[in-house]
């Protein structure tokens, strides 16, 4: 670490930084339209070769005694079929359960890079290949995260609108979860207090479905998006720590072993609850109310 | 930690990401999966059917090896029987024939003795003769007694 950036004096803060920081790139005016690069390239790359490699052991899937490889795909595949099957009772071959199939091993892939030391990288892989300040977790990218999770809300909308009409999903706006007003004749003095206040239960609904459709996305991206980061920083504070001398080196790379199993469990999970939450807003989006 | 393009450039990557995998990947590993389980229970179903098979087949060839074992004793018993009565026939044909035989051989027999008594009359006659021819050659004329010799002859 001491070699690293040899012209800037190496305080915490500065290492924390570099390691925190994109290679963003600006494409036009505005804060807006920038490009974190790395970002992007990581998840292209590590998509392509993860769907790529299971697209290369399907393409000569065999009905007869599958091959090992064509087994543990089978096995994901089973698995996230099962999970599918259990949320959404329609047609799920046709979109949901491959959707949900990409999105588990995508989120999987790119959590997954949380594995690669972050200095041992930089050394040896992206400073001689000229890239400085490179990421290499997408997913401890907002921008990534939240790209997912948008996607998934447009999704959720016009599977929405495809299973209710736009009508009926414009009627779910301002009628569910708590009904509509109706017409009815009043009994008693009650009765017309009622009648005249149950238009309000348009204004509650349609506040309640704007809340939820707001807090869909937002926590579904900020969840993964949160534990990976605070992952990456953990990572960052043990590499710290590790900095300062022996002891630390030594301890350092304890908490950094035992740090990284159980880094394998949040990886695996997170990327499972992402997959899960995008199943069910898009199961949720067909059941009418 | 700004929301900048990325955001769109990461949604349109996911976007090609599901494409592919509707497109490409879900389909083959789905039909494959599917046909192994459809070959896996017809051949469970050909097991079981097979099985029920091999048992109405035990059954019924039991009972064909019960039939076959009640028939074979059957004709065993009728061989028996036409044996025995075989034996007995050929015992009959064997006793009317040696009594026939013994019959013919009685007749032979005293045919023979008949003809040994003949010759023998005939013999004595004669014998008779000569001895009385020798005893009476001076007194009796042979021409004057033989016809009383000849009555006496066949009165023998």
């Amino acid at each position: 670490m001491a070699t690293e950036n040899a012209e800037h004096a190496l305080t915490p803060s500065s290492y924390i930084t570099h390691h925190l920081s994109f290679n963003a790139k600006p494409i036009g005016d505005g804060s807006f339209w920038v490009l974190n690069y790395d970002s992007l390239i990581m998840s292209v790359l590590l998509g392509a070769v993860v769907m790529g490699l299971i697209w290369w052991v399907a393409r000569s899937a065999t009905t007869g005694v599958p091959s090992k490889g064509q087994a543990f795909v089978e096995l994901i595949f089973s698995f996230v079929d099962e999970q599918v099957k259990n949320i959404f009772h329609g047609d799920r071959h046709s979109f949901i359960a491959p959707t949900a199939l990409t999105v588990f091993l995508w989120v999987l892939a790119m959590n997954a890079m949380d594995f690669l030391p972050v200095d041992v990288m930089h050394h040896f892989v992206y400073a001689p290949l000229g890239l400085e300040n490179w990421r290499s977790v997408p997913t401890s990218d907002i921008n990534t995260t939240f790209a997912l999770a948008l996607a998934v809300w447009f999704l959720m909308i016009y599977f929405s609108i495809k299973a209710k009409g736009l009508g009926g999903w414009v009627h779910e706006l301002f009628y569910a979860p708590f009904g509509g007003a109706k017409f009815f004749k009043p009994k008693s003095a009650m009765g017309y207090v009622g009648l005249l206040l149950s238009p309000l239960l348009f204004v509650a609904n349609f506040a309640f479905n704007i809340i939820e459709y707001v807090s869909k996305p937002l926590s579904h991206s900020l969840r993964l998006f949160g534990n990976m980061y605070a992952g990456e920083v953990i990572f960052l504070l043990i590499g710290l720590w590790a900095a300062t001398g022996l002891t630390g080196t030594i301890f350092g790379a304890i908490l950094g072993a035992g740090w990284s199993i159980f880094h394998i469990l949040i990886v695996a999970l997170q990327a499972f609850i992402f997959m899960m939450l995008t199943v069910v807003y898009l199961a949720m989006a067909h059941e009418s109310h | 930690m700004n929301i900048n393009f990325t955001l769109i450039a990461q949604a349109i990557a996911f976007a090609v990401l599901i494409w592919f995998t509707v497109k490409f990947v879900w389909p083959p590993l789905l039909s494959a999966i599917e046909t192994r389980q459809k070959e896996i229970a017809d051949g469970l179903a050909a097991a079981q059917e097979g099985k029920s098979a091999l048992e109405v087949a035990a059954k019924k060839s039991e009972v064909t090896l019960n039939e076959a074992k009640q028939k074979a004793s059957e004709i065993i018993g009728q061989a028996e029987k036409r044996g025995s009565q075989i034996v007995e026939d050929a015992k009959g044909v064997a006793k009317t024939e040696s009594d026939r035989i013994l019959a013919g051989g009685v007749a032979d027999l005293e045919q023979e003795i008949n003809r040994a008594k003949e010759g023998l009359r005939s013999q004595v006659s004669a014998l008779a003769i000569a001895g009385a021819e020798k005893i009476l050659r001076k007194e009796i004329d042979a021409n004057a007694h033989s016809e009383m010799l000849s009555k006496l002859a066949a009165e023998l």
